[in-house]
């Protein structure tokens, strides 16, 4: 029942090959399958326990899957760690962000690969121009224009804040944009604002994989639906051809 | 739809500068206290006695040789404490390494010119001292013993080992050199002060201009945010502990060298002390903020009330009590900046 997205003639950037995963008794992935094109966003859809998050944690490197497997750019990749997938480009933005409050925006993209200069020639001092620069330039191609580049990310808003995220990952050439739940967290116009970053990435090329709750921002962004029902694809739908009613019933069975 | 979004343009900008302001001088607040003593203590001196309190070199150097102990022990204190840890165990660690630098000089000093055994000695103390710290390290980052308790072992570990290698009592030392190490005058400025300054500078570079230090600002913001940057966080973390019982330690070597003497009881008084003047100095002991310079100025606040008081025959005291209430006044004002500031 798998449905081709529009890009037929391209090589999916992520292919994820019957993958299964077991903790213990629990079979929290039994075979699942699903593929990513550039320039796509896939909404995955499911009931609390259907193994949504499983899936996105093998995927990153979270887990190694225990059968299956996944390609990316057309390999077959096994990442033993979130950083292995990280550096072939695969970045998951998670729900508590992961930024450090107390530092800007620059700071917050280049964290633990700071860029240094040397004061008076020899003295090495964090670059601290360079990283506002690159803080200034990315955060506009996210179309956030942001101004106040000493302050702290902490006096930034919700929608703001999930931008830095963002931005921190394509900073860093993220090819496959993992999110977990970015709307949640937030007010209705942040949320939109989301959306519409969101848009923008699939605009650049990359790919997105979204989890979310909520089918209205998923009908308002997502290009297809995958559907996980008890840690199996319980369908797959192009957004076009399907309605809100019709993803309830795959998430629940009915 | 376009996201163009700033902070600035969604609140009301009057109130926003006005807000701005406030959080300015909230920033600086261990600066403010120190100007407003010193004009009380300026005002008093004149009226009261006619004559300068501030202008004295002698006065003013007092107050440095008196604030630098405790300010070496909160340069350690202002990283771990912005790294969200905390180390109790500092006082007795100076305690160690001030009657380890006394014996080993002593030691040394029957077979060495006393510039070498001098040597001999600071060396002693300070790798002496970083022991404690490696075990602080290990305790906190490996084993996830919470600091509190770690380190509060380590302070009853390091008190215990300095009064038995000092046997009980204060080890005098005998060497001309340690002694105007401690006593002595370049161009008229105390060493002991000269040294504790080019420590000051290099501790404010390392924190505000390194890798190193923002990585300790970075974990204790959101320490899952700094693992998921690669930083290596249980390394950092012993770093952390060593620097500041290495710190501890070269107080101690201060210390022995200031008054030709090792005691294990010397670092005892200045713990709390440290820690208020990394507080007063606007860290949190939340972890993720806190300055050196503010530390510093966060020491001098301390040094100039003990000494002040007693200049102007105060009951010692009150000390304590004017300490006690700097502390409070700048947590209040460190909670009213978090409110406004927006920061959690």
């Amino acid at each position: 029942m798998s449905v081709q997205p529009q890009l037929q003639t391209q090589e999916p950037i992520l292919d994820v090959r019957s993958v299964s995963k077991r903790f213990g008794g629990v079979e929290a992935l039994k075979g699942v399958s699903m593929a990513l094109y550039p320039g796509e966003v896939v909404a995955l859809a499911g009931d609390n326990g259907a193994g949504k998050s499983t899936l996105i944690k093998t995927i990153s490197g979270v887990y190694g899957a225990d059968g299956g497997e996944i390609r990316f750019a057309g390999e077959a990749v096994r990442f033993a760690t979130p950083e292995a997938a990280r550096a072939h480009g695969i970045e998951t933005i998670y729900q508590d962000l992961a930024l450090a409050d107390n530092l800007t925006i620059g700071a917050n993209i280049f964290l633990g690969r700071e860029p240094m200069r040397r004061l008076f020639g020899f003295l090495p001092v964090l670059d601290r121009p360079a990283m506002a620069k690159a803080a200034k330039e990315t955060m506009a191609r996210l179309d956030f224009h942001v101004n106040r580049l000493d302050a702290p990310v902490g006096r930034f808003s919700g929608g703001q804040r999930q931008a830095v995220a963002i931005g921190r990952a394509i900073y860093w050439n993220a090819r496959v944009l993992i999110m977990d739940e970015p709307t949640a967290a937030l007010g209705v116009p942040e949320q939109r604002k989301v959306v519409s970053l969101i848009q923008n990435l699939k605009a650049q090329g990359r790919a997105i994989i979204f989890i979310s709750h909520n089918l209205q921002d998923i009908f308002a962004v997502a290009d297809r639906i995958v559907v996980l029902r008890r840690g199996t694809l319980a369908g797959e739908r192009r957004i076009a051809d399907t309605n809100p009613d019709e993803i309830v019933k795959l998430m629940v069975g009915g | 739809m376009s996201a163009q979004t700033s902070t600035e343009s969604r609140a009301d900008p009057a109130k926003s500068r006005s807000r701005q302001l406030i959080l300015r001088i909230a920033a600086m607040r261990a600066w403010l206290f120190l100007a407003i003593l010193l004009i009380f203590f300026e005002t008093w001196s004149r009226i009261s006695y006619g004559q300068t309190f501030l202008f004295s070199s002698y006065n003013a150097q007092s107050i440095a040789i008196f604030a630098v102990a405790p300010l070496l022990l909160a340069l350690g204190s202002t990283f771990v404490i912005i790294s969200g840890g905390i180390d109790l165990s500092i006082g007795f660690i100076m305690g160690l390494a001030a009657v380890i630098a006394a014996h080993a000089t002593n030691l040394a000093g029957q077979s060495l010119p006393p510039f070498a055994a001098m040597l001999v000695g600071i060396t002693a103390g300070l790798v002496v001292a970083l022991g404690p710290g490696l075990v602080n390290g290990v305790l906190i980052s490996k084993l996830k013993v919470p600091p509190f308790i770690g380190t509060l072992g380590m302070f009853g570990v390091a008190r215990g080992v300095a009064f038995l290698l000092a046997g009980g009592t204060t080890v005098p030392v005998a060497n001309s050199w340690f002694a105007s190490l401690g006593n002595g005058r370049v161009f008229g400025f105390p060493v002991v002060v000269i040294i504790t300054i080019l420590f000051v500078l290099l501790m404010h570079y390392l924190l505000s201009q390194t890798r190193f230090g923002q990585h300790t600002y970075a974990i204790g913001a959101n320490e899952q945010a700094a693992i998921r940057s690669g930083i290596n966080v249980p390394r950092h973390i012993r770093k952390l502990y060593l620097l500041s019982a290495l710190c501890a330690g070269l107080g101690g070597v201060l210390y022995a060298a200031r008054f030709t003497a090792g005691a294990a009881q010397a670092g005892e008084p200045l713990l709390l002390d440290s820690i208020a003047a990394v507080v007063i100095g606007g860290a949190s002991l939340f972890g993720g903020s806190g300055t050196i310079l503010g530390t510093v100025a966060g020491a001098l606040v301390i040094a100039v009330i003990q000494y002040g008081l007693v200049f102007i025959n105060v009951e010692p005291f009150w000390q304590f009590v004017a300490v006690g209430v700097v502390i409070i006044i700048s947590v209040l004002v460190d909670q009213t900046q978090r409110k406004l500031g927006g920061d959690r």
